[in-house]
């Protein structure tokens, strides 16, 4: 079973979201999808800036066997990212919830209600796994 | 490569098995409207001997006449082993091999493949090659859009001075996909792109700027600039470059301060004969920052369980088997054989011997230019410094030329009036390492005998020629 944070909000696409409290909030991707995965070996970044919706591909993490496809959990504009995966992508593996890939100042901070918490993901994951 | 059929008998055995009354069935969900059903004017087949015979005269009609055409082609030598080797059974096939770790031999020439072209290009990788450089330059420019995350214009800058059928392919390529072509005009003094017209476009939104070397024309740009000129606009720059010139001249990784940061082009010049049209193959060179938005395939060098060498399909990740619609690209096969040739022949040649060739065609071409402006009549056109092919300026019209020129079984060159005619009479001229003293001094020859019966314009017959 894969670690899940209790103070962490989720995406059904397992992004996990950490509310700062000051208005923005840190994106990264869960551990179980890090599992799945496998090994990383690239992240593309999103731009710094650039303004997002839920929902919109935001980075691509790249194993290899697959690059797939980061998610926006919620609105809002990138104000920083994560340089330390250019050179070492293989952090997420090692320490998924401490390396964390964007940040997102909101621009809607009313959706952070409609993200999953860690007992939700968790049955999702669950049922995922079975 | 043997040609397999399958008997009646056997094709009725595999029906039954998916159970499928006749092979026609099989396309039933296509619907009739859009089949065209039975080929028209198609005869019922030829006995070998007779379908050689007919072939042996196509070809004869074809004839032997003395090329100084380019254009894009060119007629180039190649030693006999390349094709030898190359069609040797075991390189025998235009694919990427399916099960490609299985054909260590396919991935390791394709591995030395790219080793060449970066060395020959002076870029950090290359791609195991694509279809041919017109396409080649498709996918750079698709390149260019997905990896400048800077520009948000989808604008790319193309000289006019690019090949019109690379040109032609681009636009086809990238029209439906938001991607908008700016051409920038050429000088007509220098035929080098127009520097002045290009300042315009600065401080603009761009992509990626285009940066042919030769040009069409045959002239040589100033690359550094062009280079320079994209990398201060925060454009990306994509050299579509002659290979073999590149064994003389600075490579698109020297040009300017950093170099190119794309480059690409049609792999013909080394080692694919002309072949009324194809297949030639299409390269493609980045920097190492790119090559994830590199299209197409690229072999790596890595060591198995027991440490030994071994070559394999590296940065599959993206590519459609894996990322579907989201692949870099829909590109997944090239031109493999050409390549094999094209890799054989560049070991064969060495550094030395492709420089050394290209500077026989740089020669030729002075000379021949030499010999035909000693008539007097003809000049080149522009001032610009060129490689091994160069327009001059007729005193008629290219057409009737050459005409004249192939019924003397020489084809004296490329008629820009199609796709130039503001350059009035205009004829593209090239001179490879093919083309001997005894070829240029023919040529010459014979443009004085049609220069000077026009001269002969009172002559009654002339009169009707003249007419027509």
């Amino acid at each position: 079973m894969s670690n899940i944070p209790e103070n962490l909000k989720y995406a059904e696409s397992h992004e996990w979201v950490h509310d700062e409290g000051d208005g923005t909030v840190t994106v990264g991707i869960s551990d179980h999808a890090q599992e799945l995965l496998g090994d990383l070996v690239f992240v593309e970044l999103p731009e710094t800036g650039a303004q997002l919706k839920a929902g919109d591909e935001s980075a691509v993490v790249e194993s290899v066997k697959a690059a797939s496809d980061v998610y926006s959990p919620v609105d809002g504009e990138v104000i920083e990212t994560n340089e330390l995966l250019a050179d070492s992508p293989e952090v997420i593996n090692e320490a998924p919830y401490d390396n964390w890939i964007f940040k997102l100042k909101l621009s809607n901070p009313v959706q952070l209600d409609e993200l999953l918490d860690a007992a939700a993901y968790a049955s999702l994951v669950k049922a995922e796994e079975d | 490569m043997p040609f397999i059929p399958h008997t009646e008998e056997e094709l009725r055995q595999m029906l039954d098995v998916i159970g499928v009354d006749s092979i026609e069935q099989l396309f039933d969900e296509i619907p009739a409207k859009l089949r065209c059903g039975e080929l028209q004017g198609l005869g019922s087949g030829l006995w070998e001997q007779d379908i050689t015979r007919l072939m042996q005269d196509k070809a004869r009609e074809d004839g032997q006449p003395l090329c100084f055409i380019g254009a894009g082609a060119y007629d180039h030598h190649i030693p006999a082993a390349v094709w030898q080797l190359a069609s040797r059974g075991e390189y025998y096939t235009a694919y990427t091999p399916y099960q490609a770790e299985a054909s260590q031999g396919t991935l390791q020439l394709l591995y030395e493949y790219q080793s060449m072209m970066t060395e020959l290009m002076d870029m950090d990788v290359s791609n195991a090659s694509l279809y041919d450089g017109a396409s080649a330059l498709a996918e750079a420019v698709l390149m260019a859009v997905r990896a400048n995350r800077k520009s948000r214009s989808r604008h790319i800058l193309v000289p006019a001075s690019l090949h019109p059928h690379y040109r032609a392919t681009v636009r086809t390529l990238v029209k439906n996909q938001g991607i908008e072509l700016v051409e920038i005009p050429y000088d007509r003094s220098t035929g080098q792109t127009d520097l002045q017209a290009l300042a315009q476009h600065t401080g603009q939104d761009l992509a990626a700027l285009v940066v042919p070397q030769p040009n069409f024309f045959g002239v040589l740009e100033d690359v550094d600039v062009l280079t320079e000129w994209a990398r201060a606009n925060g454009a990306l720059s994509i050299a579509v470059v002659n290979p073999l010139a590149m064994a003389v001249l600075h490579p698109p990784g020297e040009w300017g301060e950093q170099g190119a940061d794309i480059c690409c082009g049609d792999g013909q010049p080394l080692g694919a004969p002309l072949s009324s049209g194809g297949p030639y193959f299409g390269f493609l060179c980045s920097k190492q920052t790119l090559v994830r938005q590199m299209p197409g395939r690229i072999i790596g060098r890595t060591v198995d369980l027991d440490g030994k060498e071994g070559f394999a399909l590296t940065l599959q990740a993206r590519e459609q088997h894996i990322r579907r619609s989201k692949a870099t690209s829909n590109i997944c096969t090239n031109q493999g054989l050409m390549v094999t040739a094209a890799t054989i022949h560049m070991s064969l040649m060495g550094a030395d011997g492709l420089a050394s060739t290209a500077s026989r065609c740089h020669s030729n071409l002075q000379l021949l230019v030499e010999k035909l402006t000693s008539l007097g009549e003809i000049e080149p056109l522009f001032s610009g410094p060129v490689f091994h092919e160069t327009v001059l300026r007729l005193p008629l019209e290219p057409r009737r030329v050459l005409r004249t020129l192939a019924a003397h079984n020489i084809l004296g060159g490329y008629d820009l009036a199609g796709h130039y005619p503001e350059l009035g009479n205009a004829l593209l001229v090239c001179a490879t390492e093919n083309r001997n003293q005894d070829d240029i001094d023919k040529y010459r020859l014979k443009m004085e005998q049609v220069l000077a019966s026009r001269r002969q314009g009172a002559c009654a017959t002339m009169a009707k020629f003249d007419r027509e």
